[in-house]
This record gives C-alpha cells, sequence and structure tokens, in this order.
C-alpha cells in the first residue's frame, strides 16, 4: 500500500499526481471466501479490515450492491461520543472510542476524527436527572463526562440562547470532551482501502440476492453478478435492509425501518464550534470544516426504504434549531436527505449469531451507528474470526428479544425516538 | 461612479429611478429593475469573490440561480445580517449593503492566494485525508487551520427582527416556473377554470422571453408575457407567485414554495409585513416548466472574470441594459450560443471572433453573424485564457471533429471577456427529489425527467425543448393533460409562434482539449465554488473513485451552494472520460431539496420562540403567578413547582409546605394530570387488558390504582382510575404521559380488539382539579359542601359527584400523599372560583399551597413511584416491589404479561425499587448517582443501581431517597456507596421504601 504522507503530496506534486495507486482494486471475485460480508458500508469495511488485520483472515469479500460506504455511513452527521448510559453500550462505544482516537494513524487515512465535544442539553429536571444518572455512570465507567450549568454551557458555545427566555429554557447539560465528529466518508475509504492492502475483494454493484444455505448452515451467497460464491462463514452488515437478509434467511428480526433525515447550511465562517444536541426540543446540530451547519434529528414515523423522508420532520427539527440559535433564522438551509436506519425496540444494536450456523449480523443500529463504525468492526470481526461472539458483543444477541435482557438505551439516545 | 457598462438604452429596468448601493464599502448606482450582479457588472466590477481553496479571484459568471462565484454578504446592521446571498437572484434596493465574503486584506488582493498559487499544487482533491495525520497530537492544531478557511458568508450574531410566515394551498395545478412552457400551461389549465397555481423564481414573469429578442406573432416576446400574465392575474381561481421558489418536490404531490416578500425592498421587512413565507402546497397536478441552465465549456483559465456563460451575456444586454465587457470571444458547440455575440455586436461593443468547435456550422443564427460580418471561427476552440484579475486574451487553436486533441497553431487574441456555450442541461431537480432516476438523452446530450409516481407533467426545456415555439406548445400540451387528467373541459388556446430558425445539431463536448494533458494543463475549472478541476475529477478516478458519488464525494464536486447546476453534467462528463465509458454509464448523482437554498426562518415561520411549542395553563395559573409560583416544564405544561415567600429559600420553603400539609392541610393544583373518558359495554374489559390489574369487580363510585406496561412488561405509566358508571370510567396518567397513553389506548383498541365497544376521549383540560391534602382536609371541604364527607360515606377510595363552593363536582378521595385527601374535580370555568373559595375558608387551617416538589417529597415519605422518574423502561412492576398491582387471574391477558414472565424478567437479582437512608442525615444524595457495592474498586466500577428520587424531608428530620439495587428487596440494611464527580462517597443504607405510615393509617381517617 502506498503510504499517504505531506512528503507524498510535495513528491506526486511534481509528477502532477498521475500516479497515486488506486486505492481499492476491482478485482474479479474468488470461487470461494473464508468469510464473506455483505454490505460495504462502514460496519462491514471495517470488520474486512480487522478481519485481515487482527486475524490474519485475508480470503475475504465485502459485497456491496451500490458504492462503498454509500449508505447511512454517506448520510449521517458524523457524531462520535460514548457517553451511553448502561455498562454494556457504554463498553462497546468506548472500545469504538478509543480506536477513533489512533485511527488516522491506524489507517494510515486521515478521517479527520476531532474531537471537540459533545453537549447534551437538559431542559427540564428530569432532563437533568437523566443527565446526572448517565454522567454518574459514565464516570464510574471511565468514560470522560461532566454535568455543566447554563453558565458553563455559554462559555463554551457563546452564541447559543441559554437565556431564561426560551420556551424550554436550557437547565444543564452533560458534556463529553472526548466526544466529536469524524469525515463520514473517509471513515469507509481508509477501512476499504486498508482492507485492500490486506487482499480483501471488494466487489461493488454487487447484490446479494438470495443465500445458500444447507442443513442450517450458511455456505455461500448468491449474487446478481456473478451467481453463487461460497464462504466459510457470513456477515451480514446491511443497516436498513437487514430485514430483507434476515428474510433470505428465514427469521424474522424485531426490526424496523424508518427514514432518518440529515440537512446541511450554507456554508457559513465557524460560529459553533462543538456538537449540541437537544434531546428535549429535538434537534441537533455541529459545523463541518468546511462550515456547514450539520443538523439531524428523530426518524419518520413510518416505516420505509426510501432513502427520503417527510416535510414536517424538517420543519420540526428546523425549529428545533432556531429556538436553540435564534441568531441562525437568516442562515439558508442549503440541501436535506434521508438514510434508512434499522432500528430495535431497545435502541441498541444487534451482534449476533442467528438461527443459521455460520451467519452472523450485525445490524440494528438505528440513528447512532456511525459512532461505533471501529468498535462495531472490531468486535464483529473477532466474532467471525472465532465463530464465538466476541464478550462486548455478547449482551448484544438477538436471542435477547426472546429472554428480555434488552439493553434499553432509549433514556441515553442523543435524541428520543 | 459612472456604470461604464450600462447602455443609454434597453432592458427592463427604469433608468429614471437611480438606486445606491454598497459594494466593499463603497457607493455604487444601479437601477430599478438591476439585480445587484447586473449593478455589480454595470460599474465594471470583476472580482466578486476568491474561490474555495485556492483563493483565485472569480467574477460573475451567470444571471440566475445557478451562479457559483457572486455570493456575496447583505445587510446593514448586525441583526439583517444574511449570509450566501446570490447576488444574480438579489434584487437591487437603495440602501443595498453588501460583501465579498472571502478575502484579506480585500477580495482584490488576497494573501491567501498565494497560498493558492504555490500551494496549490499539493491541493489535489482530498489531500487533507493524505496528510495532517503526523505528529497525531498536531491534528487540532491542522485543523483550527482548515477551519480558518471554511465558510463563505457569516452568521448574525443578533437575532431575526423579522417573521415568516407558513401557509398551505391546494390547487389543481401547480405550474413551476413562468417562462414560455409555464406561461402556455397555466393559461390553458386556467381558461377551463382549474385553480392554479404559478409560481417563478423571478421577480417578473417570463423566464427567457424576459431576455429574448425574438419576436412572437411579429410583436416582442415581453408584450405576450404581459398580456398573458394580465389574463392570468383576472382569473378567479390563479395564484400567482412571482419571487417564489418552488424548493422541494416531496412524496404524493407536496411540494414546498419559498416566496420572498420583501427581500427586494429593503434589508428588514417594512413595518406590518413578513419577510418570507412558506408555502406548503398539496397539488393534484404538477407540470414542471423549470426550463434549462446552459453549461458553460472547460478549459484551461476559465475561472478568470470576464469568462461567462454566453446566455448570461445575453440575459445582461438585453434585460439589464448592460454590457459586461469591451471586447468579446464567444466560445460555442452550438447555435444558440451565438446570440450573445449577436447582442454583443448590436449593443456595439466588439466582437473579437466567435470561436466554434464544429467543423462546418451554418445554421441560421451562424449566418447572421457571418452577415454582420462577425469573425466565426470553426473547428476551433478556446484552449486557454490568459489574465489573473480580468481576462486580458485567449488562445485558440484548431481541434479535431471528436473535440479530443488540438489539431494546429495557436493563436492569441486579445479580450476581455470570454463566454462559452457547451449547450443547456435540463432543471430535472424538482422531478429528481421525489427519487425519480433521470435518464440521459443524447439528442438533448442531457439528463431528462426520467420515469415517476408522482402526479408530474413536464413542458418545454425541462424535456431539452428550447425553441420558443416549442415550448409554448409543450405547455398548451402539458396544461391539456393535467386537463384530461382532472376531468376538466378543456378551452382551446391559441398561442403566437416565433419565426422558425435553422438550426443545426450541437456538438456533444464538454472539455476543451488543451495541448497539454489535462494533469498538466492549467486548472480547467469544473465546479467553481468548490474549486474543482477536470485534473481533480482525474485524479479521483484514477485513484479508483469511480462511481459517480465518489466522484462527487472525493472532489466535492456539486456540494457547493450552487448544488453543481452549473458544473455537475461536465464533471460527469470529464469522468466518464476518464472512466472510459459513457455519460450514462457513469451516472448521475441524486439532487435533493433545496433547488436553491431557503432561509431556516422560513422552514420555521411563526413556530419558534413563544410559540415552539404551546403553553398549557391551568386555570388557576394566574393565582399561582400572583402567589411567587417557581413553575416546572411538564410536558407542555407550567405547573407550580414551588412557592417561596420572600426571601425564603427553595429548602426553606419545601420544608414549610411539607410540614403545614402533614400538619394540617395543603392545597396543590393537579389540573395538569391527564384524564381519558372512557366508555362503552367493553370498557372494563378494555381496562383489564390495558392494566397490569384487575378491573372486572371494580363497583360504581370506586377508585383503583393501575399500572400501565408496555409489550416488554415494563412500567409505561400509572394513575388512578375510577368508575363512574358501569360502562363509564375515568382514567387519570401522569401530566407528561397523557398523549402518550391516550395513543396507546387507541393504538390497541384500533390494531388488536376493534371488536371490543370502547370509546376514549381526552377530558384533561375539562377539569380543573384540586387536591386538598392533610389531617384537616375534611374540615376545609365540609365548609364548602353539604355532602356526609364522614368516612363511612366517603370513605377511601371512593368517588361522589356533589356540589362545592356551588358548583358541581366530581370528588375523589385518593391520596399521593399518604394523608387524608380529597382530589375536587369541577369545570375547569370554576377552577379559580373553587380555589379561591378553598382559601377564604382555609385561612383558619394556614392552608397551604404547594407545588410539584413537595408533591414529590410527600409521595417519597410514602414510597410511591412516580413513572418516568423512578422507572425509566427497564422496570416491571415486581421490581417495584408491586407484585400486588399485577394480577395473572385475568381470562384474557393483559399487555406486558408475556414480556414479564421471560428469562431474564424472572431473574433473581433484578434491580429493585427500595429506600435509601443516609448514613449522614442530612445529607441528600444527588438524583442520578450510581451505586456501588464496594467504594474501593478501581474504576471501571461495578454498577448496581442508581438513586431515582432524592430529597430531605422535613418531616421526618433526616433525608430520603428512592433507588434501585441490584437484588435491593433482599439486602435490607446492607450498605452501598454513592461515589461523586467531586469525591465524596456517600453511603446509605438500604430500607423500606416506605418512610413514613408504613400502616397507611393517616389515609384512612
Amino acid at each position: 500500500m502506498q503510504r499517504y504522507s505531506g512528503f507524498g503530496l510535495l513528491k506526486h506534486s511534481l509528477t502532477h499526481h498521475e500516479n497515486w495507486q488506486r486505492v481499492w482494486r476491482n478485482p474479479t471475485p474468488k470461487k470461494e471466501y473464508d468469510v464473506i460480508i455483505i454490505g460495504g458500508g462502514g460496519h462491514g469495511l471495517a470488520t474486512a479490515y480487522y478481519l485481515a488485520k487482527e486475524h490474519g483472515i485475508t480470503n475475504v469479500a465485502v459485497i456491496e450492491k451500490g458504492y462503498l460506504g454509500g449508505g447511512n455511513t454517506a448520510r449521517n452527521t458524523t457524531i462520535v461520543r460514548s457517553n451511553y448510559l448502561w455498562d454494556e453500550s457504554a463498553h462497546l462505544y468506548e472500545h469504538a472510542m478509543k480506536l477513533w482516537e489512533g485511527l488516522s494513524q491506524d489507517l494510515n487515512y486521515n478521517v479527520m476524527f476531532s474531537q471537540r465535544g459533545v453537549l447534551n442539553l437538559g431542559h427540564t429536571l428530569q432532563d437533568m436527572r437523566d443527565i446526572q444518572r448517565r454522567v454518574s455512570a459514565n464516570r464510574l465507567n471511565g468514560i470522560d463526562g461532566e454535568v455543566l450549568d447554563p453558565q458553563q454551557i455559554k462559555e463554551i458555545v457563546p452564541h447559543m440562547d441559554c437565556s431564561d427566555n426560551t420556551r424550554y429554557p436550557i437547565m444543564g447539560a452533560s458534556w463529553q470532551p472526548r466526544g466529536g465528529v469524524a469525515r463520514h466518508d473517509a471513515v469507509a475509504w481508509g477501512f476499504a482501502r486498508g482492507a485492500d492492502a490486506y487482499g480483501v475483494d471488494m466487489l461493488q454493484e454487487t447484490e446479494v440476492v438470495d443465500l445458500v444455505i444447507e442443513d442450517g448452515a450458511i455456505v455461500g451467497v448468491k449474487t446478481n453478478k456473478y451467481g453463487v460464491i461460497k464462504a466459510g462463514r457470513v456477515g451480514s452488515v446491511v443497516a436498513g435492509n437487514s430485514g430483507v437478509i434476515a428474510k433470505m434467511a428465514g427469521f424474522d428480526l424485531p426490526i424496523e425501518s424508518h427514514p432518518l433525515q440529515a440537512m446541511v447550511s450554507e456554508p457559513i465562517k465557524p460560529i459553533l464550534d462543538t456538537v449540541v444536541m437537544s434531546n428535549h426540543v429535538h434537534g441537533y446540530v455541529s459545523q463541518s470544516d468546511k462550515g456547514d451547519l450539520v443538523i439531524g434529528a428523530g426518524i419518520d414515523g413510518w416505516n420505509g426504504y426510501g432513502q427520503r423522508g417527510s416535510f414536517p420532520t424538517i420543519e420540526h427539527t428546523m425549529q428545533a434549531i432556531v429556538e436553540l440559535f435564534p441568531i441562525f433564522s437568516r442562515v439558508r438551509l442549503n440541501r436535506q436527505w434521508g438514510g434508512i436506519v434499522d432500528t430495535c425496540p431497545d435502541a441498541c444494536p444487534i451482534i449476533s449469531k442467528t438461527p443459521v450456523e455460520n451467519l452472523f449480523f450485525n445490524c440494528g443500529w438505528g440513528t447512532g451507528g456511525f459512532k461505533a463504525t471501529p468498535g462495531s468492526g472490531h468486535v464483529f470481526a473477532a466474532s467471525l474470526a472465532t465463530g464465538e461472539m466476541h464478550p462486548m458483543a455478547k449482551p448484544f444477541s438477538m436471542f435477547r428479544f426472546h429472554d428480555g435482557a434488552l439493553i434499553d438505551e432509549h433514556g441515553a439516545a442523543g435524541v428520543a425516538h | 461612479m459612472s456604470q461604464k457598462n450600462r447602455l443609454g438604452t434597453g432592458g427592463r429596468i427604469d433608468r429614471t429611478t437611480p438606486l445606491k448601493f454598497q459594494y466593499n464599502g463603497k457607493t455604487y448606482t444601479g437601477f430599478q429593475g438591476d439585480t445587484l450582479a447586473s449593478a455589480i457588472l454595470a460599474n465594471g466590477i470583476d472580482v466578486v469573490g476568491r474561490s474555495f481553496k485556492y483563493s483565485r479571484p472569480r467574477g460573475v459568471v451567470a444571471a440566475g440561480a445557478e451562479e457559483p462565484n457572486a455570493v456575496l454578504q447583505l445587510g446593514a446592521t448586525e441583526e439583517t445580517q444574511v449570509p450566501n446571498v446570490r447576488a444574480t437572484q438579489q434584487e437591487l434596493f437603495d440602501g443595498l449593503t453588501s460583501q465579498a465574503v472571502n478575502g484579506w486584506p480585500n477580495v482584490d488582493n488576497d494573501m491567501m492566494s498565494w497560498v493558492g498559487k504555490l500551494g496549490g499544487k499539493m491541493m489535489p482533491p482530498g489531500f487533507y485525508y493524505k496528510t495532517f495525520m503526523y505528529p497525531k497530537s498536531l491534528w487540532d492544531t491542522y485543523e483550527s487551520m482548515i477551519r480558518k478557511a471554511a465558510g463563505l458568508g457569516r452568521s448574525p450574531l443578533e437575532n431575526d427582527p423579522d417573521t415568516y410566515d407558513k401557509v398551505n394551498q391546494h390547487c389543481d395545478v401547480l405550474v413551476v416556473g413562468a417562462g414560455p412552457a409555464g406561461l402556455a400551461a397555466a393559461l390553458t389549465a386556467a381558461r377551463s377554470g382549474a385553480r392554479v397555481i404559478l409560481a417563478d423564481e423571478q421577480s417578473e414573469f417570463g423566464g427567457s422571453l424576459l431576455s429574448s429578442k425574438e419576436l412572437l406573432d411579429g410583436k416582442p416576446a415581453t408584450s405576450w408575457v404581459k398580456s398573458a400574465v394580465d389574463e392570468l392575474a383576472g382569473c378567479a381561481d390563479v395564484l400567482l407567485l412571482p419571487r417564489a421558489t418552488v424548493n422541494g418536490y416531496h412524496d404524493h404531490n407536496f411540494l414546498t414554495i419559498h416566496e420572498r416578500l420583501t427581500d427586494h425592498l429593503a434589508d428588514k421587512a417594512p413595518v406590518g409585513m413578513v419577510r418570507q413565507r412558506l408555502h406548503r402546497v398539496r397539488a393534484k397536478w404538477v407540470v414542471l416548466a423549470t426550463g434549462a441552465h446552459e453549461r458553460p465549456l472547460v478549459f484551461s483559465n476559465n475561472d478568470v472574470p470576464g469568462c461567462m456563460i454566453a446566455s448570461a451575456v445575453s440575459t445582461y444586454i438585453n434585460r439589464y441594459g448592460v454590457v459586461p465587457g469591451s471586447e468579446l470571444v464567444l466560445m460555442t458547440t452550438n447555435d444558440y450560443g451565438y446570440q450573445a455575440a449577436l447582442d454583443w455586436h448590436d449593443a456595439q461593443r466588439k466582437v473579437v471572433a466567435i470561436v466554434d468547435t464544429r467543423q462546418n456550422p451554418q445554421g441560421a443564427r451562424v449566418e447572421q453573424a457571418r452577415k454582420r460580418g462577425l469573425n466565426v471561427i470553426t473547428g476551433s476552440a478556446v484552449i486557454e485564457v490568459q489574465g489573473s484579475k480580468r481576462v486580458s486574451g485567449v488562445s485558440v487553436a484548431t481541434i479535431d471533429a471528436a473535440g479530443n486533441k488540438v489539431t494546429g497553431a495557436v493563436n492569441r487574441l486579445n479580450a476581455d471577456t470570454v463566454a462559452s456555450s457547451g449547450g443547456w442541461s435540463p432543471v430535472i431537480h424538482l422531478s429528481s427529489h421525489t427519487g425519480s432516476r433521470p435518464v440521459w438523452d443524447d439528442k438533448v446530450v442531457g439528463f431528462v425527467p426520467g420515469p415517476t409516481v408522482q402526479k408530474q407533467l413536464t413542458a418545454g426545456g425541462i424535456n431539452g425543448k428550447y425553441s420558443i415555439n416549442e415550448a409554448l406548445s409543450e405547455g398548451v400540451l402539458a396544461g391539456l393533460n393535467a386537463l384530461a387528467k382532472l376531468d376538466l373541459p378543456a378551452t382551446e388556446v391559441v398561442l403566437p409562434s416565433a419565426a422558425d430558425m435553422v438550426e443545426e445539431a450541437s456538438m456533444t463536448l464538454f472539455q476543451i482539449p488543451h495541448l497539454l494533458p489535462t494533469s498538466k494543463a492549467p486548472k480547467q475549472f469544473v465546479d467553481y465554488q468548490t474549486d474543482v478541476t477536470a485534473a481533480g475529477i482525474e485524479v479521483a478516478c484514477r485513484e479508483g473513485f469511480e462511481s459517480i458519488e465518489h466522484v462527487k464525494r472525493y472532489t466535492a464536486m456539486g456540494f457547493g451552494t450552487d448544488q453543481g447546476k452549473l458544473g455537475n453534467i461536465n464533471g460527469m462528463a470529464v469522468a466518464a472520460k476518464a472512466l472510459n465509458k459513457t455519460i450514462p454509464e457513469t451516472g448521475t448523482t441524486i439532487f435533493r431539496p433545496n433547488y436553491t437554498p431557503v432561509t431556516f426562518g422560513a422552514m420555521v415561520g411563526r413556530d419558534c420562540g413563544e410559540l415552539f411549542d404551546p403553553k398549557r395553563y391551568t386555570a388557576m395559573h394566574k393565582w399561582h403567578v400572583e402567589h411567587g409560583a417557581k413553575f416546572e416544564d411538564v410536558g407542555q405544561w407550567k405547573r407550580g413547582w414551588y412557592y417561596p415567600k420572600p426571601g425564603e429559600s427553595m429548602q426553606e420553603c419545601l420544608d414549610r409546605e411539607c410540614k403545614a400539609t402533614r400538619d394540617s392541610v395543603g392545597i396543590l393544583d393537579a389540573s395538569t394530570l391527564g384524564k381519558i373518558d372512557i366508555q362503552g359495554a367493553d370498557a372494563r374489559e378494555f381496562l383489564g387488558r390495558i392494566y397490569t390489574n384487575a378491573w372486572a369487580k371494580l363497583a360504581v363510585g370506586k377508585c383503583r390504582y393501575g399500572l400501565m406496561c408496555g409489550e416488554d412488561g415494563m412500567v409505561f405509566d400509572d394513575g388512578v382510575t375510577s368508575c363512574l358508571g358501569d360502562n363509564h370510567f375515568l382514567m387519570t396518567t401522569t401530566t407528561g404521559g397523557a398523549p402518550r397513553v391516550l395513543e396507546w389506548l387507541e393504538l390497541w383498541h384500533q390494531t388488536e380488539w376493534p371488536e371490543l365497544d370502547v370509546y376514549f376521549n381526552t377530558v384533561t383540560d375539562h377539569w380543573s382539579t384540586l387536591t386538598i391534602s392533610g389531617p384537616n382536609s375534611r374540615k376545609l371541604l365540609s365548609e364548602l359542601t353539604d355532602f356526609d364527607l364522614s368516612n363511612e360515606n366517603f370513605s377511601f377510595m371512593d368517588v361522589h359527584q356533589c356540589t362545592v363552593a356551588g358548583v358541581p363536582a366530581r370528588v375523589f378521595r385518593i391520596s399521593f400523599t399518604g394523608e387524608l385527601s380529597y382530589e375536587i374535580n369541577v369545570q375547569a370555568n370554576y377552577g379559580m372560583h373553587v380555589w379561591e373559595k378553598l382559601f377564604e375558608h382555609g385561612k383558619q387551617f394556614n392552608l397551604t399551597p404547594y407545588g410539584t416538589e413537595t408533591m414529590h417529597v410527600l409521595r417519597a415519605e410514602k414510597g410511591f413511584i412516580i413513572a418516568g422518574q423512578d422507572t425509566d423502561g427497564s422496570v416491571h412492576p415486581h421490581d417495584l416491589g408491586m407484585s400486588w398491582c399485577v394480577s395473572d387471574q385475568k381470562p384474557f391477558s393483559y399487555v406486558g404479561k408475556r414480556g414479564m414472565a421471560r428469562q431474564d424478567c424472572m431473574r433473581e437479582n433484578r434491580k429493585q425499587l427500595v429506600g435509601l437512608k443516609t448514613k449522614e442525615p442530612k445529607v441528600v444524595i444527588p438524583e442520578g448517582s450510581q451505586a456501588v457495592f464496594d467504594p474501593n474498586e478501581p474504576i471501571p466500577m461495578t454498577m448496581v443501581g442508581h438513586i431515582t428520587s432524592s430529597y430531605y424531608s422535613a418531616n421526618l428530620g433526616h433525608s430520603i431517597a428512592m433507588g434501585v439495587i441490584k437484588g435491593g428487596l433482599s439486602r435490607m440494611g446492607e450498605t452501598v456507596y454513592y461515589p461523586q464527580a467531586d469525591g465524596r462517597v456517600i453511603e446509605a443504607e438500604i430500607c423500606s421504601l416506605v418512610f413514613l405510615d408504613p400502616k397507611g393509617e393517616r389515609q384512612n381517617v
């Protein structure tokens, strides 16, 4: 793999950038792989990368029906934080956070992980109780967190309306300084490039149309382009389309696929240095390095696969943003779009074995999967490599919906859905 | 300053109304009818911005929504600042203040351009992914430098003084775009009586006709425009919306129109006017007559100020009377492009050359040019532009028939303006918003709308039909089609026509070859605003970014505020060539709303500030305010929190309220609790299914507490429900949970048990609920009613109808404090009256108002839960020690039964709600504190629960807390620890939840 560096840029500028290598190959698929990963989004690519890097399993294919990183990886609002309430999720997201903290260097690809801090605002007494509870849990779990009062918030976000004159005055916030944002596309590309360097085949514009299951065990997948490709183990990492793959495998998932919208303003000069999230007025915003205000909120109520949502949800989101930042009223919204999120009843993911032997699922990340990307890939790779779920993945079994051992993160989600 | 580029006559400007405006601190003059861009060009201003990455000087390129460069900061005061205004779409008004958004010390002399010049070579697409990684610790520094370059304009720092409106509209036909096709469609539909909305982003209707010299039936096209608009204005059911951009097309023919009502008048909306309005339109049919944008050609240094698209040159001359230069070189691949040179020549300025990339063009306009003696150079192209802040000359060379390479010697021509036309791209954005994929049309050399599931018709330029006659007839056809679909009779529409022109095929050419390969040639810009070059796209493709989405994301092509209107097709063509594919094989990216950016204010309308969310007040709110209450937001309600007396701290106040209630009598305004009236023959059965406990035997006139769970068996809400008649119940819910509970009931009834005869109605607002609580509450109530309040006649958990303070009331003897307690419900209108009467008679008992905080303390002394505070969606009734509230004897199941029976819900050692008493009686454990058994365990510590409620109890003289602890119910007397952020560790003993009156005698007296 061609190493990237500032010096490399200088060197290549002398040859007019004509000699850059491909970031990944366009391979012809083999007949058989040790592991096939369905879905070339951030989580799938991270899984492939860690399979190769941590477990030496390089005979791996990632099968993607569109282009790499083109699903929710390309559509999210790029927030990274690990201040989850319950131990199981806190450990998983903190595991991801630690990987984030060295990811650019590990991948030799600058994913622009920017730890500019995440504020979760509280507007009611109950919000503040929940914030106290979460921060208390975070601290005892070794995750950075503080409870701030409005004055301290004002110092961090001077342009937010922290006065008492709003409909729901800000009473305080939780603050995770290590939280922040990353360049979402770069995450997918960095993992893809890294995996490719280990010999992982990425098959783009190739759709898995069926699974080949013999005697209760998966032995391969059927694709629209290359027919059947055999595999020792298969990992499905297809987010909103997980129900579709589960149907091929003959079981149901307790997952609902919803549109989740996001939007950006026109680029403006830097004015917001952190990520601000409000569960109560229901919106969140950060500012990208390009200057766009990156805005999101809750899911659209209905189920669907169309990657766009309804206008009332957008209106409601903008109301929340202007409520927090009345000065943005004259700023303009440039673009809005939607992705399809796979939501679980307890707002926690599924990283699990399935009723089909050698078929593993990683899905159900709902509205918050981006922040987990490296952690999710890391533990899923370990599970696929050994055939046994990684200890951090174990609590996220799909069978928890049968036995009731749910991890209810609704209260701790950035925005309640 | 004189307007050196202004023509003496012509155009649609009013030379008798000069307007003063500021640009970069200098004052200039324009005319009524100008856009900011035309006024800037009239004054000979070349540089209007600096490019994002390389800080190259940039000038006005276009005349409409596709303009990428002339993006300015507007606003004379802080509160009226508007970032990123496209000067081509901003009408000039007197006193307009504008500034370039980039450049230090100013846009004309930008020091950053040295970075661009020297470092530009090191900034290929995605360069930031390849560097700034080492040493890791420096990333924050790198990023703060990157961030310094971010953004175009700036946000105001003061609040917007203006208001914005929203309006819902319905129509038979929404026509988008009022050019020839749109006007024809609207006329056709309107004449048949259809309800029509015609919206256009410009200040005047007419579209391309406003800057056209073509004649319709021998008369100027604008005179037909006027008669058409006049006729439409006279139709009763036609709504004409100029300055109104249809910016989003959503599912089910729902569209949004962003109308700018005062942006052309002043910075700030005149008194009594709203600045902008958002129309939310549900249209039976939509006619997209959005026209097309001209494509510039891609050649070296094509971004030097003075390079424009050809049609924009014509527009400035014909519509605004502005010739944006002195010496023109036109490069074109088609006949249309010639119009710019013809107009330039007619404006008495020098056309240096017309450079046609075609080998042997002979169309009508070509011949016109030749007749006027213009220098038409064929089979050639402008391969490079000279100049920095303004074009100074061009290099022209012959190219091969395919347009792939330079074939002859290079000639230099002097010029200050280069107009280019590479053909036209239909404006398909709205059609794409709905998910419809556009399709490539080889004849059009562009993408046209693809199949759609919306009720959408298209006409004119959007279909690649560019002549006036085609546009008019397509417009009529679309109008007729809409009428047919709507089953409305059609009226004949006769339209004027323009003279037919012989027109030749255009050449399919996007990027002009250079002597050097693209990677080495001077920069050939594809997307001006994001500084994407043809070489950059080639690099992206070379590196394996082959999907057009990857190209877009890697290079940032199309990410600007113009959303790639000018550059996207050229970029796709460059990518296709680099990948050795056709454009349709390469595909297109998806256009998303908004077509042009929309202010946050317009999206929000009035739903901000005071009106962000309705405030709900009880009938006694005024009294609470007058008596100094502090309020708490609960759901949408403003609830009295506590009632401090002057000089009293919150704790002192709570202590007083708590003691007064337990010692004598206190009063709470409990009107906000949700109340749902439930009636029907199966109401009782329904309650049994939705609550965990039994309801079969609840007698008329009795009340019962109930717990409600989700399917997962976890507590969801609670409250007291009373039996008012055999088929009639009144359910109460938590204040915040009321809407959710009503939805929940309806959900189960409508989707699972529609066979049950039961009806729900919210009656929360209908009743005022006045809760008096304390040993003297009976005495107090007896002063206001004749009803027999004796314990025998009116016992605990009874409800009776009676008269209180002269008004009919429902009185419930239920208690959330553990005291003798009455909840008096009267019609809300009587609430204040009864409240005041109670105080009149309550003086003797020291009747004390208390709020939610004291209510919380009093109920915690009794160990009563608050759903949502002591529960969190992971707690089932048994965890709360409330197994008494779960009945497994019910013949039908109930919601949550199965969930509760799951393995994990049955296991030992679940977190259970218990009481907690601190070792230090005065120390109140902060709510939310996590519990550990071993305070010396290193981090991460094993957490075993948390505090859900915690108070100082004045009645008990020590703090009390409720919280969950793993296996807590079997750990009575054990010690747990609560480590705090400040280093303290609070020690507490697990105890019973019931701190006061464990036998419950006080409420039964």
